[in-house]
């Protein structure tokens, strides 16, 4: 059982040859362009929700924070949509790996970090001491903000896999006792499986809310720095 | 190309010039069998059976000829990156870029996904069968 329950998150690789490339490409294929003024019903629905979501977002942001737009918008649909592609059966959800979140996390963070002190390094500075503390107080207030700066990268990638991964180790983990119920207990594995769908439709909240909020903290983390 | 026909007097198909009659043996409506003028110096209908294998479609290939076709398609890099495109902008266009859409064109695709990644992890999920011995 143990063995068994950790292998959904290995990478997948077929013949030596790493297959998770294919898969983390393959959300771009549900995302088609056009042109048109007026397109298919599907390009029309995804354009109508990302223009919802770039207002939401975005529109906090000063002209030089929605230069951001793109990277943003590109960010939450990628994570939208690779977790929600995770919640199909069998298939691989590569923000599961801690890898890949923290080379989304870091650069982000970075990007917007940096950008802050090249172009208000005074105002930068001033974020790692708030206002109005006490001067005792100052040098170990001093160190507390920069740890807590640097940890900002690791709590973006750590919160987004520990999020995905706990929830399909649920979903694993009930279902395994569902049907293991079924044959000793009727009812028992009846409610399990009302545990399973309440699970399920967490799970759906979940993969979306994740991305809203990896998203939302890099756009924040942006705001304090333009 | 295809000019009207002229009857003679005898029943016997007349073109104009530079034209020949060609008629159909197996048909015959009315006692009169449908003939049409095609151009004289192009053997029109003899060409069309004569096909280059290379440029025929799978469904027109003969089964004999299926070993050579396959290996006549074209399997480099740009090749294979144009079949692919083909074959997703024939689906696209079939299923998704119509008037009006339904959800079957993005079910399909995601099916196809899971059905895909089952076949990849059958390995690990053979073990899972309830059985006494696996």
């Amino acid at each position: 059982m143990n063995e068994n329950l950790f292998t959904s998150f290995t990478t997948p690789v077929i013949l030596g040859l790493p297959l998770v490339t294919l898969i983390v490409l393959f959300p771009s294929l549900l995302f088609p362009t056009s042109n048109r003024l007026v397109s298919n019903r599907f390009v029309t629905l995804q354009q109508w929700m990302l223009q919802l979501v770039s207002k939401q977002m975005m529109s906090i942001h000063n002209s030089k924070g929605q230069t951001w737009t793109l990277m943003l918008m590109s960010l939450i649909l990628f994570i939208g949509s690779t977790n929600l592609l995770g919640l199909l059966p069998h298939s691989f959800t590569p923000t599961t790996q801690l890898s890949m979140n923290l080379g989304m996390a870091i650069p982000l963070w970075a990007g917007a970090v940096i950008t802050g002190f090249r172009n208000k390094t005074k105002a930068s500075l001033a974020h790692f001491l708030p206002q109005g503390t006490p001067t005792p107080l100052i040098p170990m207030l001093v160190i507390i903000e920069t740890i807590s700066l640097f940890i900002q990268p690791m709590a973006l990638a750590v919160r987004l896999t520990a999020n995905i991964t706990a929830g399909h180790l649920l979903i694993h983990l009930i279902g395994g006792a569902t049907l293991a119920l079924m044959s000793i207990s009727t009812t028992t594995a009846l409610i399990t499986f009302t545990i399973l769908i309440l699970l399920t439709i967490l799970e759906f909240a979940v993969a979306m809310i994740q991305a809203y909020v990896f998203t939302l903290l890099v756009s924040l983390y942006l705001h304090d720095n333009t | 190309m295809n000019q009207p026909l002229q009857r003679s007097v005898g029943g016997e198909p007349v073109c104009s010039q530079g034209l020949r009659p060609l008629c159909s043996a197996e048909r015959e409506t009315l006692g009169v069998r449908e003939c049409t003028c095609i151009s004289d110096e192009s053997d029109g209908l003899l060409e069309f059976c004569d096909v280059p294998l290379k440029e025929k479609k799978l469904l027109e290939v003969k089964l004999g000829e299926l070993p050579s076709w396959i290996l006549m398609r074209d399997f480099t890099p740009s090749g294979i990156a144009g079949a692919f495109q083909r074959g997703y902008y024939r689906y696209y266009n079939k299923y998704v870029n119509v008037k009006k859409g339904s959800i079957a064109g993005l079910s399909m695709v995601l099916a196809a996904y899971v059905f895909l990644n089952y076949c990849r992890s059958y390995k690990e999920l053979k073990h899972e069968r309830l059985r006494k011995y696996h």
